[in-house]
């Protein structure tokens, strides 16, 4: 169980690094990108509690904060950051390809998912999932 | 350029989205959906339909508003007389999530005595909104 400010503490990060790589010449979008992806994919290996904004957020901002009303299942954000390193994985191969506008729709997609879940708490991929399933075994 | 434009349309995309779902979450629409029940129990063969009403709660593993879903309508359950909550797994029964039409997790199908669906929410209802279709008639 994690406190559930420290998810969208890490998208709100998420979501300006994304928005950085949308916005700087593309060999500087590359490392960007790539650096994000691997965040992801500690967020997605190792769990939530174990990206470098989670423990930026646990030893500088909690601190800072009320106690939460209330703790959170940490498989929803884990999940998520999965489905965040496949969009950031699929940028970083259009940018290998040279396909630089492929590239930055799917970064794009990642920051829709990025603001919704920093701003409103919710979470995309985990919606995503269920109707997955559903077409998966239709 | 054309990052800008489309950091701008992801940003208008996800606040639009993120304000829609914000109102609508939770609320209630009327259903009438006489099989409901008999579904249910179909997929579910040790649940019990409540003696006054009902309350189906599809979850997923995945899924944060679930937890607190779960709270609200467990609770509503226990104050009042004959009201039941019935929380099914929607990746264990995938089958019923399509014959109900289920796409989100949470929904709660709210049900009468006979096991009639009377209304449905998708996104974590608060209590109030719970109570305001709840088919038992005047609460003690």
């Amino acid at each position: 169980m994690i406190d559930p400010r420290g998810p969208r503490f890490t998208a709100a990060v998420t979501l300006v690094v994304l928005a950085v790589a949308l916005l700087v010449p593309t060999p500087a979008a590359v490392v960007v990108v790539a650096g994000q992806a691997v965040f992801f994919a500690i967020g997605a290996g190792l769990g939530v509690q174990h990206t470098p904004t989670a423990v930026v957020f646990r030893t500088l901002v909690r601190p800072r904060l009320a106690p939460p009303a209330a703790l959170e299942d940490a498989r929803p954000p884990r999940f998520a950051q999965g489905v965040g390193l496949l969009f950031t994985v699929a940028a970083l191969i259009a940018f290998a390809t040279g396909a630089v506008l492929v590239a930055q729709v799917a970064i794009g997609f990642a920051v829709v998912a990025a603001l919704l879940n920093a701003v409103f708490g919710l979470c995309l991929g985990c919606e995503l999932y269920l109707l997955g399933l559903r077409l998966r075994t239709a | 350029m054309t990052g800008i434009v489309i950091l701008g349309v992801a940003v208008v995309v996800a606040v639009t989205f993120g304000v829609f779902r914000r109102a609508t979450d939770g609320a209630f629409a009327a259903e009438s959906e006489s099989t409901t029940w008999t579904q249910v129990s179909a997929a579910l063969p040790s649940a019990s339909l409540g003696e006054r009403a009902t309350l189906v709660q599809f979850s997923s593993a995945f899924c944060a508003p679930c937890r607190t879903t779960r709270v609200v309508l467990a609770d509503i359950a226990e104050q009042r007389d004959g009201v039941a909550h019935l929380e099914v797994d929607a990746e264990q029964h995938l089958e019923l999530v399509r014959a109900l039409d289920v796409r989100r997790t949470p929904t709660t199908l709210v049900l009468d005595a006979s096991g009639h669906e009377v209304a449905r929410a998708a996104g974590a209802p608060r209590r109030d909104q719970v109570l305001a279709v709840l088919p038992i008639g005047a609460t003690p």
